[in-house]
């Protein structure tokens, strides 16, 4: 990019002052929103470190419980207890039965889209893995506690059909279409001449897809992959509404779970705001940021690798 | 553009393959035939709860919507009657985080497209869109909650759960305007620059003009994303019940709470006891309804737009 050098010096003469003053104006205000995404990001983890600061910092604050305790009791009378690991062991067996589920898929259906299908099936198949992606979390919440834990009772011997399994389905159908739209772009990057290398040396498309694509793609398809872990572990809605509201480390897909996000979400309205409950709720809030910041970021690493090739 | 040349776009399995005869080629075929089927089976399978998902809401729905549905308000606490409170909340909540969001991601996508030059700063602002975009929105709930509820002293307020929503979306606005922008070619602005105009007379001149369509579109998308979003009004200014007056237009200020339907179908299914089984499903319809036509007019933008490209 060439940049033509003349940011600063249009003052030609006869040029008048108010559409130079308003160029200027203008310019400041474009640097200004240019920063404020930092700013934002800054301002999101300065406002929630406020509100958690005084618990993180007081006596009675024992860190390694609140990592590595399953023992979270805040209402309790007699014996409060602030640990987090079964919201965490929650939180990371939603997100892999979802992965388990929407990874082969999301990838499969990218694979097809990218490569298998014609121009017009395309666009058709892209625009239903946008209506996918548009449906509201909230819906999704809906669909689970309806459609899918009546399900759940009548096929599963689950006593009740909100549980981790449910979740995970609800959070597979969420992350699928980032899967398959990533994916999809990582697919397309790779150049024509590594197909037509392949095919011209007999490969069948099996062979092109196993062999060529997914090494060749292999980067842009853990970005793929890492955001669609980031959506699935930031989803709060839908897994309030599907996974039950039981805090405890899940022994199988069919117990009931509850998430980071979800737990904050149940638990905020209730806990009066300046209390230790309130503010503990608020240092999850940190843990979930800082989760989803390294993942985003790992994914962000995956995709610039890509390009520098 | 290679189209022909990539495998897959003309569905042949074997005509005109001159070794398809061979039981060498047979079993290519069949290997092709299988991988194509594959592969086909995993989209379908991904495709099929859309269709089954929203032809069993509208079904179950049917009997609840009317427009008296839309323009009636809760009734009998909350059991019958329409969702009219809801309705209106959402689109203020949608429109003023739109006002707010929409010249401040314009300008920040303009900065990074057209101002920025490749340094460790301008990737750090990249990295913080990202970042944006990746923050759970319970995560902006606590936010919103702590800095415009308690820091900024706006209550739980119409003005502090839309300015959450708006932090909320801004990367949408910014990645696609950026996207609208990055796509008029570099040739337009050199003309441009080469008859002496400046930077921002370019910007404004040519580039902004040559990629209106494609900033529509990222707007539309942030109205859906907003209208949809539940988890970061619910602790900034949405409420399970708001008593407003049939059908009128203006019923909430800025530092009322208000309603939402994104949270008003969340307290029909869980909080409120012996609902009529069809208003949560018709809830549900108008929500997901109203997110589907948005969504529908930015792709049916993009298509019209894309036939009408001129370079």
């Amino acid at each position: 990019m060439t940049p033509p050098g003349t940011t600063r010096s249009g003052a030609r003469p006869g040029r008048p002052f108010v559409s130079l003053a308003a160029e200027r104006a203008m310019e400041a205000a474009i640097r200004l929103s240019g920063i404020s995404a930092i700013v934002f990001v800054l301002a999101i983890f300065f406002f929630i470190f406020r509100e958690a600061a005084p618990v993180l910092f007081s006596d009675e604050f024992k860190p390694l419980e609140f990592l590595f305790s399953v023992q979270w009791y805040p209402t309790s009378v007699v014996d409060i207890r602030y640990g987090t690991l079964a919201l965490t062991a929650g939180t990371v067996g939603v997100t892999l039965v979802a992965m388990l589920l929407a990874v082969p898929f999301g990838l499969g259906a990218a694979i097809f889209v990218s490569e298998f299908c014609g121009r017009r099936l395309r666009e058709t198949l892209k625009i239903v893995i946008e209506i996918l992606a548009a449906i509201p979390s909230v819906v999704w919440g809906f669909v689970a506690l309806t459609v899918i834990s009546r399900l759940m009772v009548s096929y599963t011997s689950a006593p009740v059909g909100v549980n981790m399994l449910n979740g995970g389905i609800v959070l597979a159908l969420m992350s699928v279409p980032i899967i398959v739209s990533i994916g999809e772009d990582a697919l397309k990057a790779v150049p024509d001449s590594y197909r037509e290398a392949a095919l011209a040396m007999g490969a069948t498309r099996w062979q092109l897809v196993v062999r060529v694509l997914l090494p060749a793609a292999r980067n842009g398809l853990l970005a793929a992959v890492l955001l669609g872990v980031g959506r699935a572990v930031g989803e709060t809605m839908a897994v309030l509404m599907a996974t039950g509201h039981a805090v405890q480390i899940p022994h199988g897909l069919l117990d009931s779970v509850r998430t980071l996000t979800a737990n904050i979400a149940a638990e905020l309205g209730e806990a009066p705001a300046g209390s230790a409950h309130y503010r503990v709720l608020f240092l999850t809030g940190i843990q979930l940021f800082i989760l989803t910041f390294v993942v985003n970021l790992a994914a962000d690493l995956a995709i610039r690798g890509v390009r520098r090739k | 553009m290679h189209e022909p040349l990539r495998p897959g776009a003309p569905a042949r399995h074997d005509g005109g393959r001159p070794f398809a005869h061979t039981s060498f080629g047979r079993r290519k075929v069949r290997q092709e035939a299988a991988a194509r089927a594959v592969f086909l089976a995993m989209t379908l399978l991904m495709v099929a709860p859309l269709v089954a998902i929203v032809s069993h809401l509208v079904i179950e729905a049917w009997p609840a919507l009317s427009l008296e549905f839309l323009l009636d308000i809760p009734r009998e606490r909350m059991t019958t009657g329409g969702i009219w409170p809801a309705f209106v909340g959402t689109i203020y909540l949608v429109v003023i985080s739109l006002a707010v969001a929409a010249p401040i991601g314009v300008l920040a996508a303009v900065y990074l497209n057209e101002y920025a030059k490749d340094s460790w700063f301008n990737r750090v602002i990249s990295l913080a869109v990202i970042n944006l975009a990746g923050v759970p929105s319970i995560v902006h709930a606590l936010f919103g909650l702590g800095a415009f509820v308690y820091a900024a002293r706006f209550g739980f307020s119409v003005a502090a759960a839309s300015l959450t929503l708006a932090i909320m979306t801004l990367p949408v606005i910014i990645a696609s305007t950026r996207e609208a922008l990055s796509a008029v070619p570099m040739s337009f602005r050199e003309a441009c620059w080469n008859v002496g105009a400046t930077r921002w007379q370019t910007i404004r001149g040519v580039v902004l003009p040559n990629s209106t369509s494609g900033i529509l579109t990222g707007i539309i998308l942030q109205v859906s994303r907003a209208a949809g979003e539940t988890a970061p009004i619910m602790f900034t200014g949405a409420v399970l019940y708001k008593a407003v007056e049939r059908g009128t237009l203006l019923p909430y200020y800025l530092d009322d709470q208000c309603m939402a339907l994104s949270m008003h179908l969340y307290v029909l299914t869980t909080q409120v006891p012996n609902v009529a089984p069809a208003i949560p499903y018709a809830t549900a319809v108008v929500l997901l309804g109203s997110v589907l036509l948005v969504n529908g007019s930015a792709i049916g933008l993009r298509i019209w737009l894309r036939n009408r490209k001129r370079w």
